[in-house]
């Protein structure tokens, strides 16, 4: 069985600054780390490939050093990685991001089929959300985001039963293979890894793939393939303070009413 | 199967990167072992990296190294509450190749250094805690870190962990270390402006300077404080011998605010922000205070030996030098083809014929003497600063009855015979 996981090298979010003259994030300011929530997706397939066999790969775009978020996650356990990394990649926002995404797992695919991909639930730089299911409709699979769980895997019926997050509680769903599944960071805990699982992955040279690699159109990516432009990024205005209702439902539904009226009178 | 390498460095600080460089380019299979996320986020220095030890190791390594600026003026302060008597020394020649000293952050170097041993084959394993020495019969043949299956076997161990060194202690080369073989040093980063950097402290775009504050700035304690100039950045701290500040009372975060309070030093670091805080214990012990620097299959070196130079607030350079001549007595053994005690001496050997050894042994006793005789810190250096008020200040009093008048002060406090007798030891201890 073939899990692929895909990963995103991040700026550590509990240390990045925003340039107040631009806007926009300082990255430099902060060490780039594997998004939290893609280390928690990782964890996921090194545990099912425990209790099911198979093998897990992970896949990323970036830049050359992005290769340190691969070796971090065969520190996890993961077998292999690849890493998407050229020139034409450069400015690509989430539309064309899952396009290189689903580019590079076709030609994964080619060389093994894939029963399963996942991938965090988000970004901690973009926050968008979007990649994950960008390449589930690129490939033209089912999405199932916001996991909490996975239940069980059925590598021979090719199914797979999760907990999916709603409100106040969770779905239990049950999904073809393959699959795209996104998660939470609640989905596991982190193991700690055995040193020669850091050793293998201190040594360890991911395969890199170009534009040319994965028969990417290039109009398709970059800065002309990403409808996205950032208008403006600001930090939202703090809340000033406000009052708290205390008491018994009906108390406070009366407070608040009263308030209402007041505030309207 | 058990994990095999040749040489096993614990910690990757400059020291032990220095080993591992040395062995590394000599083909030595070779493992750094670092507890943090990276090389030099367990550390604190004050800021200032000299040169030529590191362009031993890496020459014309400051063409891409990542440096703050390079110092070009050295001044020094006798402060008292609301004075002071100043000294510098500006060299421009120091702008220029071969550079003196520049300020870094230990952050940023050591992971860039970390990089470089990477590429020279060194296997630094981060995140990764030594807990013991594996030891068997009399010979310390690996470590075994706090990871699953984490034991690792190795012909000789080198043990760069720092001023604690655990275990260099459970090794039985040193005991716990005493208050007074320590200083306890705070220290914060202010963001600033480059241009206000370079305006207050008259350097320009890509140089530096650095003040050394002795008296008042550690509440005459035993001790130094410092401010150095980054690029976007100034670093104060002051660091005080732990037994004075223990006894003192006064806490270390509140000696540090007191110094940014003090009227002299404030306008140095008005407006800026506060970006980041340290704190650290450095060893200060000195010569007296070096521990065992060998056993069978083990090597001790940088902080874990004890070899910093309090007087010159030198560190990082004998760390640096220690590390290359560990490597190189490893190589020397490794042709011999033997790593027991007597083999691996080569390495306090050619440490004694270095300049660490010796100028650890020229002040041998200069920090004790200090440490035992308080009189030092306050007596004879807030005398400079009331000599200096008395003879400046202009009231109408002869320049003859101003001596008179110093002299006076001077020995009020302190009987002619001591006073001949600090200065004695003092300079016996120095020379």
């Amino acid at each position: 069985m073939h899990i692929v996981v895909c990963i995103k090298q991040v700026p550590d979010a509990a240390q990045v600054k925003i340039d107040p003259k631009t806007n926009t994030l300082d990255r430099s300011s902060a060490p780039a780390i594997l998004n939290p929530y893609d280390a928690h997706a990782v964890q996921e397939a090194v545990n099912i490939k425990r209790l099911y066999g198979g093998r897990v790969t992970v896949l990323t775009m970036g830049p050359p050093q992005a290769k340190d978020i691969i070796r971090k996650s065969l520190e996890l356990g993961a077998d292999a990685g690849i890493l998407l990394s050229d020139r034409a990649f450069a400015g690509s926002d989430t539309w064309a991001t899952s396009y290189i995404l689903s580019q590079g797992l076709s030609e994964l695919r080619a060389r093994e089929p894939i029963d399963l991909i996942l991938c965090g639930k988000q970004a901690i730089d973009g926050d968008t959300a979007q990649v994950g299911p960008g390449i589930a409709r690129r490939l033209n699979i089912g999405q199932l985001t916001y996991i909490q769980k996975v239940e069980s895997v059925d590598f021979v019926e090719r199914s797979i039963i999760v907990h999916r997050r709603v409100d106040q509680g969770y779905e239990v769903i049950q999904a073809k293979l393959p699959c795209v599944v996104t998660v939470e960071k609640e989905i596991n805990e982190l193991q700690y890894s055995s040193l020669p699982e850091m050793m293998r992955a201190a040594q360890y040279q991911p395969l890199v793939w170009g534009v040319n690699d994965i028969h990417a159109e290039v109009n398709n990516m970059g800065l002309n393939g990403s409808p996205t432009t950032v208008r403006k990024i600001f930090s939202p205005p703090e809340r000033t303070g406000g009052e708290r209702l205390t008491g018994s439902i009906d108390d406070m539904a009366n407070q608040l009413v009263n308030v209402l009226l007041e505030k309207i009178s | 199967m058990s994990i095999r390498q040749e040489v096993i460095i614990v910690g990757g600080g400059v020291a032990g990167l220095s080993a591992a460089y040395t062995l590394a380019k000599a083909g030595v299979e070779v493992m750094v072992l670092e507890r943090g996320l990276n090389s030099g986020t367990k550390n604190v220095m004050g800021g200032v990296l000299y040169r030529q030890m590191m362009e031993e190791m890496i020459p014309d390594f400051w063409k891409e190294a990542p440096l703050e600026r390079r110092i070009i003026e050295q001044r020094f302060w006798l402060m008292g509450k609301d004075s002071v008597t100043q000294s510098a020394y500006k060299d421009m020649s120091w702008d220029s190749p071969p550079y003196n000293n520049f300020t870094v952050f230990r952050s940023k170097f050591d992971q860039w250094f970390a990089k470089k041993c990477t590429e020279a084959g060194v296997l630094i394993l981060n995140e990764t805690l030594v807990t013991e020495c594996i030891i068997k019969g009399n010979k310390v043949v690996g470590v075994r870190t706090n990871r699953p299956d984490g034991d690792v076997y190795a012909d000789v161990v080198v043990l760069a962990d720092g001023v604690n060194s655990l275990l260099a202690k459970n090794l039985g080369f040193h005991k716990e270390w005493t208050s007074d073989q320590v200083a306890l040093a705070v220290m914060e980063e202010i963001k600033l402006p480059a241009k206000v950097i370079e305006e207050r402290f008259n350097v320009g775009p890509e140089t530096g300077a650095t003040i050394e504050i002795y008296g008042e700035s550690t509440q005459n304690m035993m001790g130094t404080a410092f401010i150095y100039t980054n690029k976007e950045h100034v670093s104060i701290g002051c660091g005080t011998l732990l037994s004075q500040l223990s006894k003192s009372n006064i806490k270390p975060y509140e000696l540090l605010e007191m110094l940014k309070q003090n009227p002299l030093v404030k306008p140095f670091i008005e407006g800026g922000e506060s970006a980041e805080y340290y704190a650290h214990l450095i060893p200060e012990g000195g010569y007296h205070s070096i521990p065992r620097l060998t056993g069978d299959g083990v090597l001790v070196i940088g902080d874990a030996a004890q070899l910093v130079n309090s007087i010159h607030r030198e560190g990082s350079n004998l760390a640096m030098t220690s590390g290359r001549l560990a490597a190189e007595a490893i190589l020397q053994a490794r042709r011999l083809g033997e790593f027991d005690e007597k083999t691996l001496s080569i390495y306090p050997r050619s440490l004694k014929e270095s300049f660490v050894y010796q100028d650890l042994a020229k002040y041998k006793d200069a920090v004790h003497i200090m440490e035992r005789n308080p009189a030092y810190f306050n007596h004879h250096l807030p005398a400079v600063n009331s000599a200096m008020k008395e003879i400046l200040t202009v009231d109408g009093k002869s320049k003859r009855d101003k001596q008179w008048l110093i002299v006076k002060s001077y020995f009020k406090g302190r009987s002619f015979l001591k006073v001949l007798w600090d200065l004695f030891t003092l300079g016996k201890a120095m020379k």
